[in-house]
């Protein structure tokens, strides 16, 4: 566990993630600077100190989204993929009905 | 039930008023979320993983058939046609949009209802007896004096900045329904010299520190409330800690500098501060409130028509031998409608289901309705005679199921399907148990079984107190598990003892069945309660058949 703890933190992509200010729902920054929907759009940062760049400036846009913070992914064929599980229902939605995005999908 | 009077009308106008103003000035941007967070969670709403939440206050669990019936409107108008009601007998709304939220809460304010005081570090909404004003087991109503505490409490200058959020609860019975000694103020009813005072408990609480309430004052008269309470929260406000948010609550005051200080420091400002209180107005006000909850008319009825149902209909029975609890009127009886369906989320209701609720509470309930901190509905007068047709009714809506105080009848928090906080998921692991052992058709076999699940160690699902309590945490990216057994919310609480290691998530339903079916084996007789058998035998043998046939598995 030790071993792949360390390992996480060392090779794992971020993006920045919130809720958007008006719906609550999750956002990604995506690469042309505007908020998306979906994880498949969001801006992969795979150095440390741009994601913290991108998180400051991010930060700043009070009047769109709220609770802007990095969210760790794993790069997949199909894009990224969230390294936690909180990450994967806040993409997807609750587990007892189909809302959220999984309503959407 | 309470009405408002022009002075709470206005009060409710004004501060919607404020708040939507504040919304409006948050979404042009003069506001930052700073700026704006403290503001709407003085107003209930939340943002929590998905979404937005508002929580709406249900005053001691009390509802009329318009305030349900409008509860309903905005699960419709505002929401996805359905609430989620709470262990603090509140109701949240999972899925509002900022800019809705004004007018939700003008809607609720039609119908005497709001949000004010349902987050925050002030007093909450405060919370009672679920069967008050009906159970034959009750010394008095407990909600005039509940509802004296509320406007006392609400908009109280010197205790919007407490050093945490501050829980009461209050019951006029000596059975225990309101988890009175797991509150930062317990209240419960005694009587002395013939006069009904209360018993005051004090720093009792769950969370990541879970501590049963100690007695503060053995009896308190009626009059002494408004000075005593404010004397308490007073203490509280100076000498409860602000450096450390796990350590600010009331139970780790009463813990750090001791009952006996506490109790001085509060005797003294009670001494100080009640002079300051019009002993006569409070009395006044009382009655003036005890006039609003006066007791509906129960006509003597004949109830031949639930004895033909009881005998003939196996369903009707079983529903009655689980949802019905002894009305002090023997011809009349409290019914439990159960929102814990097998596989349905504990707590939801839709908006049809609320209606028919509103319907069936005009009809045959005497237009009221309660919240219980277990997160089901109940009519506290129906007469025997209309129980049938009742219960036809409930089905129509998925309402009559029968499993109240049973296996399935589960607490569970939102967890991680909607909360911010949770470090894991609650409401499936609730669905699968109840499915589970329905479908082994061993719940009616089993009896009273109180299984609570919280998804974090705030501990909103109430598991310290369940008898089998199940705490879900994130152990290294995995949600994980925890039991514990032999937890008590009742007038003899007591927090559960943790068995060991946790379980992963596709492990729990199975390790629960292996700690059931080991006190199958080992109750002396079907009377022996789950509760019961594990105070005679103790947390071993759960041990053994939780860890050891894992080990068997293993090896």
């Amino acid at each position: 566990m030790t071993r792949e703890t360390r390992e996480t933190r060392e090779t794992l992509a971020q993006i920045v993630t919130a809720n958007a200010l008006i719906e609550g729902d999750v956002v990604y920054l995506a690469a042309d600077g505007s908020w998306t929907r979906h994880l498949t759009q969001a801006r992969v940062l795979d150095d440390k100190t741009e994601a913290e760049i991108a998180l400051a400036s991010a930060d700043m846009r009070s009047s769109e989204v709220v609770g802007c913070y990095l969210a760790a992914v794993r790069m997949t064929p199909n894009g990224p993929e969230p390294a936690h599980f909180r990450e994967d229902f806040r993409r997807r939605g609750p587990s007892n009905y189909a809302h959220g995005k999984q309503a959407a999908a | 039930m309470y009405v408002y009077d022009d002075f709470d009308r206005d009060f409710v106008a004004e501060r919607n008023r404020q708040f939507r103003s504040q919304v409006q000035r948050r979404i042009d941007g003069s506001l930052t979320e700073d700026e704006f967070k403290p503001l709407r969670l003085m107003n209930g709403l939340y943002l929590q993983l998905h979404a937005y939440m508002l929580r709406v206050a249900i005053p001691f669990g009390s509802l009329n058939a318009v305030q349900m019936r409008k509860l309903a409107e905005i699960a419709d108008r505002f929401d996805k046609g359905y609430g989620h009601f709470t262990t603090r007998q509140n109701i949240q709304y999972n899925w509002p949009r900022l800019p809705d939220v004004p007018d939700m809460l003008d809607a609720l304010a039609e119908v005497g209802l709001h949000a004010i005081q349902t987050s925050g570090n002030t007093i909450r909404n405060v919370t009672s007896d679920h069967f008050a004003g009906a159970a034959a087991d009750e010394i008095a109503d407990p909600r005039p004096v509940a509802e004296l505490i509320r406007q006392w409490s609400t908009d109280h200058p010197e205790f919007q900045f407490l050093p945490r959020k501050f829980k009461v609860a209050v019951t006029g019975s000596p059975v225990d329904r309101a988890v009175t000694r797991a509150h930062d103020i317990g209240l419960r009813m005694v009587v002395q010299a013939g006069e009904p005072g209360f018993e005051v408990i004090v720093g009792g609480g769950l969370g990541r520190t879970p501590m049963i309430g100690k007695v503060l004052r053995d009896y308190l008269p009626l009059a002494d409330l408004l000075p005593y309470l404010e004397a308490v929260v007073s203490t509280y406000n100076l000498l409860g800690r602000r450096d450390n948010k796990y350590k600010a609550r009331i139970k780790i005051t009463v813990h750090e500098n001791g009952l006996e200080k506490v109790r001085d420091l509060v005797e003294a400002r009670f001494a100080e501060i009640a002079p300051q209180f019009d002993a006569a107005e409070t009395t006044r006000q009382l009655t003036r409130i005890e006039g609003m909850f006066a007791a509906p008319a129960l006509p003597d009825t004949a109830d031949l028509a639930y004895q033909a149902a009881y005998q003939n209909d196996p369903v009707f029975r079983a529903w009655a031998d689980t949802n019905l609890h002894a009305h002090r009127a023997p011809d009349h009886a409290i019914v439990t409608i159960s929102l814990k369906a097998h596989g349905d989320t504990p707590g939801d209701a839709t908006s049809d289901q609320m209606r028919l609720i509103a319907d069936l509470a005009e009809v045959c309930g005497h237009n009221e309705i309660r919240i219980s901190h277990e997160q089901n509905v109940i009519l506290p007068h129906v007469a025997r005679a209309d129980l049938p047709a009742l219960h036809k009714a409930l089905r129509a809506q998925g309402l009559a199921t029968a499993n109240v105080g049973l296996i399935s009848d589960i607490i569970a928090c939102p967890g991680m399907d909607y909360c911010a906080l949770a470090t894991a998921r609650s409401i499936p692991v609730a669905q699968e148990i109840a499915t589970h052992f329905d479908a082994l058709k061993l719940e009616h076999d089993i009896g009273p079984l109180k299984i609570k699940i919280s998804g974090c160690i705030n501990a909103c699902g109430h598991h310290h107190v369940g008898h089998i309590g199940i705490l879900g945490l994130d152990r290294a990216g995995v949600e994980n598990y925890q039991i514990t057994l032999g937890g008590d919310g009742s007038e003899d609480a007591h927090l559960g003892e943790r068995t060991g290691p946790g379980f992963a998530y596709d492990q729990i339903v199975p390790a629960i069945e292996r700690i059931v079916r080991a006190y199958l084996d080992l109750r002396l007789s079907r009377d022996e309660t789950f509760l019961v058998a594990y105070r005679r035998v103790g947390i071993g043998p759960f041990k053994a058949a939780l860890y050891d046939s894992e080990a068997e598995h293993a090896a």
